[in-house]
């Protein structure tokens, strides 16, 4: 369990009438970023929320850092640092009393507090607004300061709900570094987003979520095959091979591969299996191939066939 | 919709009012950006001093110099209350409805801290009125018969209930949905205590069901506590009532308070 940078299981929390969260389990080693998505209203900032010591759950067992969160919530506390969905920063101060003020939370000395905001500030290019108050950062400067006040402690585990919503993209890129880097320093990072493009680019590891069920898990590999559709794409290097080719595609997967301009030969295959089956037939026939590919779907194809109809609005904003 | 409740190992009070007193001096720090709550805790107190003073001066006590005797000491605990009445009960609900509370709460701090922070640097912004408010009602021919021992006391007296008010408006602050909700249920709340009290004459002056309201109104027992400190013949009965008045409206609104603010959504 030690090397665990945090794991619930069977989490179940309700508010009222509704079930935010039931059942889900996920868990992380030290060091891993865990990307958590799920359109909106799927339960992400509810599971975080427990994470961080916010919410107490109904049922589930609860482990940040090797600490039980339910047992030893104030344990909990003194590894972690959470974001919110909206920054958590206070906008009347500036960034660097901001950075101040938690330090001295965190029972740092007044000396050792100012050293570490000026680090900080430093490390989140941030220098220069340093003794502005907040309430003149833009966007991103908030969430960088956000996230750098959350470092004040040097966590463990850092929660980020929802870290780029309303960034730019290259706003969005220049925090994706800083979340990298931070796991690069052996952090453990479990982040929320809507975005797949987000989860794939920064997370080792994604859970899907949905109407506050597990929808599926794994590294984003491993997701594409558990949604199944592979393709198989074939040009052969003589056009002349194109009906050769294409009846040794309709003889292994029984269907009658589609045929387009740029890549040839299109047809779905039931696994990997039929994909060698296929390049056995070619060898024999000595058809020679200028492309074959053995391909996954999108990861946009994924999402949309493991949450259904339900991310359909959000895919299209996010496409937007 | 309970959280888990923090743990108290090691000197946790001692530790608790160190927190407190960081989360104090953010709040100060927005004070000397921004006085207005300050100001109005001088100002009105003052502009009802002057407005009762010539309104009620002669008819009521026959001079205005008689008539100062009797309302500075209402006044000074306006002015001790009134500085963090509003104030504090909307700042804490804005750090509610944006982040700051749930990253205060991610925080390995008692939950108590941010709003004992909040209170404690009201106790400060009452010092500074009650201060002004003394050079003011000197201004205006108030004399502490009591001399300096008896002014003390009923600044004291009145910082202590002011505290332990202002508990009443966290209370507010945290359980009501939107600032400007905070402001109005505050201003509403001032009304019938601050002036359905003993302020501008005795209660016994009042017309009935006034009377009868003012006579249990807490804020009542403690100008009266004052006035008789701070001319020179104290009471132990209206001190005693003030002193209970502080640790009930303390004992419940802290609490409750801190729970609320705990569980928070
Ligand atoms: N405090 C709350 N009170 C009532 N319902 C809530 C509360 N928080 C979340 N919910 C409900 O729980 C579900 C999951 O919400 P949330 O965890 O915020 O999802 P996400 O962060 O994925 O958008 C939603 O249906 C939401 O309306
Ligand atoms: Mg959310």
């Amino acid at each position: 369990m030690a090397d665990k940078g945090f794991e619930i299981e069977g989490l179940v929390r309700k508010f009222g009438r509704t079930t935010a969260v039931d059942g889900v389990s996920l868990a992380a080693h030290r060091g891993q970023v865990l990307g958590l998505l799920g359109p909106n209203g799927a339960g992400k900032t509810t599971v975080i929320r427990v994470l961080a010591t916010l919410l107490r759950p109904d049922a589930g067992r609860v482990r940040v850092a090797g600490i039980d969160a339910l047992r030893d919530p104030a344990g909990v506390r003194r590894r972690i640092a959470f974001s919110g969905q909206h920054t958590s920063v206070d906008e009347e101060l500036t960034g660097r009393s901001n950075l101040v003020m938690i330090g001295r939370l965190l029972d740092r000395g007044r000396q050792d507090a100012r050293r570490r905001a000026g680090e900080l500030l430093s490390r989140f290019g941030l220098d220069e607004a340093a003794d502005r108050p907040v309430s003149t950062y833009s966007g991103g400067m908030r969430r960088r300061l956000d996230l750098a006040v959350g470092l004040v402690g040097r966590p463990e585990v850092v929660f980020l709900d929802e870290p780029s919503a309303g960034l730019d993209p290259g706003k969005r890129d220049e925090l994706w570094r800083m979340v990298r880097e931070l796991a690069q320093d052996g952090v453990t990072v479990l982040l929320t987003t809507q975005y797949l493009k987000e989860a794939d680019a920064l997370a080792d590891e994604i859970t899907v979520i949905d109407h506050g069920r597990l929808i599926a898990s794994g590294v984003p590999a491993d997701l594409k095959r558990q949604a199944g559709g592979h393709t198989v794409v074939l040009r052969p290097a003589d056009a002349g091979d194109l009906d050769a080719a294409a009846a040794v595609v309709a003889r292994v997967t029984g269907r009658e591969p589609s045929r387009s301009h740029r890549h040839g030969l299109v047809a779905p295959v039931a696994g990997e299996a039929e994909f060698f089956h296929i390049a056995a037939r070619l060898r024999e026939l000595g058809i020679d191939v200028g492309e074959f590919a053995f391909r996954l779907p999108s990861l946009d194809e994924v999402f949309l066939r493991l949450t259904g109809a339900t991310a359909t609005g959000h895919v299209a904003e996010e496409a937007a | 919709m309970t959280t888990p409740r923090t743990r108290t190992a090691g000197p946790r009070p001692l530790a608790t009012l160190r927190h407190s007193l960081v989360l104090a001096r953010r709040s100060l720090g927005k004070t000397t950006r921004n006085p207005g709550p300050v100001v109005n805790g001088v100002v009105t107190p003052a502009l009802f001093m002057i407005l009762f003073l010539y309104l009620f001066g002669r008819p009521v006590a026959g001079s205005t110099a008689q008539y100062a005797q009797y309302l500075f000491p209402g006044i000074l605990v306006m002015g001790a209350g009134l500085a963090g009445m509003v104030s504090t009960g909307t700042a804490i609900n804005l750090d509610l409805r944006n982040g700051v509370t749930d990253r205060f709460r991610s925080l390995p701090i008692s939950r108590t801290a941010p709003l004992l922070g909040s209170v404690l640097a009201d106790v400060l912004r009452y010092l500074i009125a009650v201060v002004i408010l003394f050079a003011i009602g000197t201004l205006l021919g108030f004399h502490a018969e009591g001399g300096a021992p008896a002014a003390l006391g009923a600044a004291g007296l009145a910082i202590l209930f002011g505290f332990c008010l202002s508990w009443l408006t966290v209370l507010i602050g945290v359980l009501v949905r939107s600032a400007e909700a905070v402001t109005a249920f505050s201003f509403i709340a001032f009304l019938p205590l601050q002036l359905g009290s003993s302020l501008t004459g005795p209660t016994d002056t009042l017309p009935g069901w006034l009377r009868a309201w003012a006579d249990i109104n807490p804020v009542t027992h403690a100008m009266d506590a004052c006035r008789a400190l701070l001319n020179g013949t104290p009471e132990a009965g209206s001190v005693g009532r003030t002193l209970l008045w502080s640790a009930v409206l303390f004992a419940t609104c802290c609490p409750l308070a801190v729970r609320a603010y705990g569980r928070q959504e």
